[in-house]
């Protein structure tokens, strides 16, 4: 009986199945139809709305957006000192967060994926894949917590005694300020520790697929560990270093929490965007500079590209 | 005489680093854990001079933290749901097709994620503002529903790349047709991946800040509501709890979507 229905109830998926079976392009163009309406219209409709904001203009008077096309706001965007100041700040931060990310991320990685095994190697990928699924807010406030003036990392280097080191490095110009909670070097250790697992995990999987016989081979032929790791793992493992960096980049280059938060006295991007649409409602302005990390990414993206850092995402 | 041994034992300094690196990424988490059942509630010395369950129950009472936590609730349900449908639709037609523009779809597919948030976010406010869409409910979940679905997406695509072809070629040999092999071949080894993708898109939105800061008008969802209290900390203990159960309610659908997607070698 039940077999029966069942026959009878799947008759005309049977008969829709073999229809498409048998006419594959057809079948992948209609289940491109919903995920490409809703792209074209929720997605890529906003980034076209977003463009065409940027060529409108704020009235000075009245404060409302005139709905015509001008260059006003980018030249504004684009001569104005103090926002090329903002553009460079933000640039800055992520690559130094990059640069840095990377030189964490690889003992770890290399130590997950080549001597790691079996439950150890789960262990490790779990251990790197949870703190960058638990909460970006939790997280932005756990070192709120940490860097505070009186928080944990004070309270820790005063029981090591290094507290004048910390007072040394906050005077230090450029990257100091009165406490690590309202620094740029504060808010660089939570950059990094945010975005960390992003460039741990592809590395990882990058340096998986480094054979262990090159290795040896370089070893066998009177290679240095040194030189073994510079001629020819950090080659191997570069895509992936590349691709884990498009993440760590783009990343900071749109944040306006953390800047926000771990507060340094000058604006980045984000909190540019976010002031300009909020407080200030100036909406081509905000949109204006959202457009400069996408140019940013874009400018990254074909050099990663070069690098090969698409074969390892 | 160097032996190929030096690449198959870590050294101390290896071993250190990669441990010192694990260390550096959970002790943030721990010590919101640990302020949570602190004593003191006006600052955060360190160390708590005593623990207490006293905040838990606190929190427990606050109906303004309730209500948050249904609306977040209720937004992840909902993109999750748009997300498996679109993200599914997606992979299916993308996996092993050779249409022309695949290269340009499959780019655009990850868009959401490989831009910034903010870039989503702002895009979406400079549409609702073009369009005259007020912010609302539907605005957050469209907004999430958006990135869900680039999860979602990767999840499936990536288990229907490792599913070996001949494993279907098989099946029709043997009779069966193309419905049968679908129901029986392909949907079983998608299932995990679908759940997984699902679990992670649930997370993802229930914790998501950036774009929803854009598209919420006077709502307050989880995420927000901390937010504030980050700007303007009323109750910190409260905070600490929630932050804590922040961390409770993610935790379970990432493990789970691990767990379901793990690779093959790590299955003993």
């Amino acid at each position: 009986m039940a077999a029966a229905a069942f026959a009878t109830a799947s008759r005309p998926l049977r008969a829709a199945s073999t229809f498409f079976f048998r006419r594959q392009a057809l079948a992948v163009y209609l289940l491109l139809v919903p995920p490409l309406l809703w792209f074209g219209t929720v997605y890529l409709g906003s980034l076209f709305a977003l463009l065409a904001q940027s060529f409108y203009a704020i009235d000075e008077f009245t404060a409302t957006v005139v709905p015509r096309l001008t260059l006003k706001t980018y030249a504004q965007l684009l001569t104005q000192p103090a926002n090329l100041d903002i553009v460079l700040r933000t640039s800055e931060m992520a690559i130094a967060v990059t640069i840095a990310a990377a030189v964490v991320a690889f003992p770890i990685a290399n130590y997950m994926a080549r001597y790691a095994r079996g439950r150890m190697k789960a262990f490790f990928y779990v251990a790197v894949m949870l703190p960058m699924w638990t909460s970006y807010l939790v997280k932005v406030y756990a070192w709120r917590l940490i860097l505070a003036k009186e928080g944990i990392l004070s309270w820790c280097l005063g029981a090591l005694g290094l507290d004048g080191a910390l007072a040394a490095l906050l005077r230090a110009p450029g990257i100091g300020g009165p406490s690590l909670s309202s620094s740029y070097l504060g808010m660089f250790i939570v950059f990094v520790y945010m975005w960390l697992p992003y460039m741990i995990l592809p590395v990882a999987a990058a340096l998986e697929r480094v054979p262990a016989n090159l290795l040896s081979a370089s070893a066998d032929l009177g290679a240095r560990p040194s030189q073994t790791f510079w001629r020819v793992m950090l080659p191997l493992a570069m895509p992936g270093v590349a691709a884990g960096s498009i993440f760590t980049f783009s990343l900071t280059l749109g944040d306006y929490i953390i800047p926000s938060v771990v507060g340094a006295p000058g604006y980045f991007i984000g909190m540019m965007v976010y002031q300009q649409q909020g407080t200030a409602g100036n909406i081509p302005l905000a949109a204006a500079f959202s457009v400069v990390p996408i140019v940013l990414i874009g400018i990254y993206l074909a050099l990663a590209r070069r690098a090969g850092a698409f074969d390892a995402l | 005489m160097r032996s190929s041994r030096d690449w198959e034992a870590p050294s101390a300094g290896a071993r250190f680093a990669a441990w010192a690196g694990i260390a550096f990424l959970h002790v943030p988490v721990a010590i919101i854990v640990l302020y949570a059942f602190t004593t003191e509630d006006r600052s955060y010395d360190f160390p708590p001079p005593g623990l207490t369950l006293r905040w838990f129950a606190l929190a427990f009472e606050r109906s303004d933290i309730w209500a948050a936590m249904r609306l977040s609730i209720g937004v992840a349900s909902l993109a999750t749901a748009a997300a498996l449908v679109l993200g599914t639709l997606a992979a299916f037609a993308l996996a092993r097709s050779r249409i022309r523009g695949k290269n340009a779809l499959t780019l655009l597919f990850v868009l959401p994620i490989a831009l910034p948030g903010i870039i989503t976010g702002i895009a979406l406010l400079a549409a609702m503002k073009l369009v005259g869409v007020e912010p609302s409910f539907w605005t957050i979940v469209a907004g999430h529903a958006t990135f869900c679905m680039v999860i979602v997406y990767n999840n499936v695509v990536a288990r229907l790349r490792r599913l070996p072809q001949s494993w279907i070629e098989a099946s029709m040999d043997l009779g069966a047709d193309s419905w049968q092999t679908f129901r029986r071949i392909v949907l079983p080894q998608v299932a995990t991946a679908l759940l997984a993708g699902g679990m992670l898109a649930f997370a993802l939105s229930f914790d998501e800040i950036i774009v929803t800061i854009f598209t919420s008008g006077h709502q307050q969802t989880l995420p927000i509501w901390f937010f504030n209290e980050l700007f303007r900390p009323r109750d910190r203990p409260i905070t600490n709890v929630v932050a804590v159960l922040v961390i409770a309610v993610t935790l379970v659908p990432i493990l789970l979507a691990y767990y379901l997607t793990r690779p093959a070698t790590e299955r003993d």
